[in-house]
């Protein structure tokens, strides 16, 4: 089964969030929507949940029976534990009982979040509050798991726990349709969509994005043109969108080009496009 | 400093619920309490029966603006348009000295009939039925229930759906299978158990403490409380819709909290107000159900004396709580209804949503 967004275009007033964008997130596989701030990757998740009208366009998604989503802010009662969310939130899926109960210890467990069950959710640590909102999305097994920016703000070994789960969740048939900041995090997904101002720059496996990319990344301590140049750490990069990959400038040094070199690339040539 | 006040009239200027408050509320609060703070009732309503009503009725000072006169009539039949708040005066003619029915649920009226009244002198006898001593607690218990009421169903009720706003949990319940009406339902139940619970204590604190009668059906008197609080929770979704934060849920409830304590003829006579404010008490719904409350405990009066102000309260009810649930469900649905795709089982079915 392969969830999708077909064309969709919404706006909020005089903004385009979103421009003819097909996303298309088969069951078991991880998609990750990644783009830099404002670049529509909120309203594309909540496109797929259904929270957002479009313009154009279809969603083709499961029932909300068997819809899990983790909205971008923290997704749990804080004044409620631990256990009393997740048994919430399974209430109104309809699980009770001893099926409930099993459920709750497996994903408790899976999260390591056993210890902290009669914890109020207000008192949790960042990365534990998002393990118990993915725990919560999860908790009915739902055939389209939506988490909006899941590891944001969250310390590496919570992301490292939280992706364990996000990898297990497809496993077991999920489809997963993710947002993230962090581009290391989207290389580990099958499939990757590149947002920019509510437009898909470009898409596809990791090895497909990168055999596509066209143009190319230089390194130098002092750019030519500054419109094209980047900081990585200690040097600058730069794009040149119509060189010839085996002729870099002169002056310049070749380098092979990252998930985050090969984004922030495609958006600098779409601005600098719209601008001349 | 500059910077800082730069700042904050910045900050001021983009809150327009603030910015409301402090320019419309002072001008709201002159304009409100110039025409309706007015303890002096002009005229009072009343009643004159027995054989020489119409004589005695032409024989009344102006004050006493005679609205029935019937020749008929009985003691029994003044005391039943005492009871349903027809009159707040009865002349009883045919006896001397002239029996004089004050209806002491109506505090100021009562107050400024029995000063006329003592005018007269030996011819009448005054008696004061429903709150013989004038107490002002009698009066005042009644509708301070309906006020508690109101604080917990606008107040309290907005900020604990607010709350969910404000910690992103709305957004969660959107996509959640539950009905938005299952979402307020569910939300206002526990505020509805609680201001039951206070009602009733408040209710039986001020028989203890104050001696207040409990003279009708405390049924009629539930089923009065039951239907005005749907106003208010109404009122506290409705709040609820038009708020982002706790603190705009309170500025916002405050601006209808305000006009029923001033308005509804809680603490000033609805009869003593311009005509131009008290239109105002009259759209209030605190005022019908201070009616209600007062004309239950004190004068006993059966439902069916107080029809006007339960039709009232019911069609505010259906209104404010329809309008409230639409708005929230708006909040909570914003895609609109999902409809099957035709690639998935009927089973599970996909939704598609153009």
């Amino acid at each position: 089964m392969t969830y999708s967004v077909r064309s969709a275009t919404v706006r909020f007033g005089h903004t385009v969030a979103l421009d003819d964008v097909t996303v298309e997130v088969p069951a078991g596989s991880v998609v990750a929507v990644v783009g830099g701030d404002g670049a529509g990757k909120s309203t594309l998740l909540r496109a797929l949940a259904g929270e957002v009208s479009l313009d154009r366009g279809t969603v083709e998604a499961p029932p909300r029976q068997h819809l899990g989503y983790l909205p971008a802010s923290s997704g749990s009662w804080a004044a409620l534990t631990v256990t009393q969310n997740i048994d919430f939130v399974a209430g109104i899926y309809g699980l009770a009982g001893d099926e409930l109960a099993a459920r709750r210890a497996e994903l408790l467990d899976r999260a390591s979040l056993t210890h902290a069950a009669g914890r109020l959710a207000a008192r949790l640590s960042g990365g534990m509050r998002r393990k118990l909102g993915f725990v919560m999305a999860i908790v009915h097994r739902p055939d389209l798991l939506i988490l909006d920016e899941p590891t944001t703000g969250i310390d590496p070994v919570s992301r490292i726990d939280l992706w364990r789960l996000v990898s297990e969740a497809a496993a077991s048939g999920a489809a997963v349709l993710m947002s993230t900041t962090y581009l290391d995090e989207a290389e580990r997904a099958a499939h990757l969509v590149v947002l920019d101002r509510g437009r898909v720059l470009v898409q596809g496996s990791y090895d497909q994005v990168r055999a596509g990319f066209a143009g190319v990344v230089t390194q130098a301590s002092r750019p030519a043109r500054a419109e094209w140049s980047w900081r990585r750490g200690r040097v600058l990069h730069e794009y040149w969108p119509g060189a010839a990959p085996s002729g870099p400038p002169a002056g310049t040094t070749a380098v092979a080009p990252d998930l985050e070199d090969i984004v922030i690339a495609l958006s600098l040539a779409r601005r600098n496009a719209v601008r001349s | 400093m500059k910077a800082m006040v730069i700042k904050e009239f910045r900050e001021l200027v983009r809150d327009r619920r603030t910015l409301g408050m402090l320019i419309v509320m002072p001008l709201l609060l002159l304009v409100i309490f110039g025409y309706a703070a007015n303890f002096y009732v002009s005229t009072v309503k009343t009643a004159v029966v027995g054989p020489q009503a119409a004589q005695t009725a032409k024989m009344l000072p102006s004050f006493f603006d005679v609205t029935v006169t019937e020749p008929a009539g009985t003691q029994a039949d003044a005391e039943t348009l005492l009871r349903d708040n027809k009159v707040d005066v009865a002349f009883v003619t045919g006896k001397t000295p002239v029996p004089a029915l004050v209806n002491g649920s109506n505090l100021f009226a009562a107050q400024s009939a029995v000063a006329a009244l003592n005018k007269v002198g030996n011819a009448v006898k005054t008696q004061v039925l429903y709150n013989p001593d004038l107490k002002t607690s009698w009066v005042m218990v009644p509708a301070i229930i309906g006020l508690i009421l109101t604080f917990i169903g606008t107040i309290i009720t907005s900020i604990g759906m607010v709350r969910e706003r404000e910690a992103g949990t709305l957004e969660q319940l959107a996509v959640m299978p539950i009905k938005p009406s299952r979402v307020i339902l569910g939300k206002i139940a526990p505020y509805f158990l609680v201001a039951s619970v206070d009602m009733i204590i408040v209710t039986v604190l001020g028989i203890l403490l104050f001696s207040v009668p409990f003279n009708g059906n405390p049924f009629a008197f539930a089923l009065g409380a039951a239907i005005f609080l749907f106003v208010v929770l109404g009122l506290g979704v409705f709040i609820s819709t038009i708020s982002q934060t706790a603190g705009q849920a309170i500025q916002t409830a405050f601006f209808f909290l305000l006009p029923q304590i001033l308005l509804s003829g809680m603490i000033f006579p609805l009869e003593a107000m311009a005509a131009g404010v008290r239109w105002i008490g009259y759209l209030l719904p605190l005022t019908y159900f201070t009616m209600i409350s007062q004309g239950i405990m004190l004068r006993g009066a059966p439902i069916t004396a107080l029809w006007l102000p339960f039709v009232v309260l019911t069609a505010m009810a259906v209104v404010v709580f329809t309008g409230a649930t639409l708005r929230f469900r708006r909040d909570l649905a914003p895609a609109g209804p999902a409809r099957p795709a035709p690639a998935r089982p009927a089973a599970t079915g996909t939704v598609s949503t153009a």
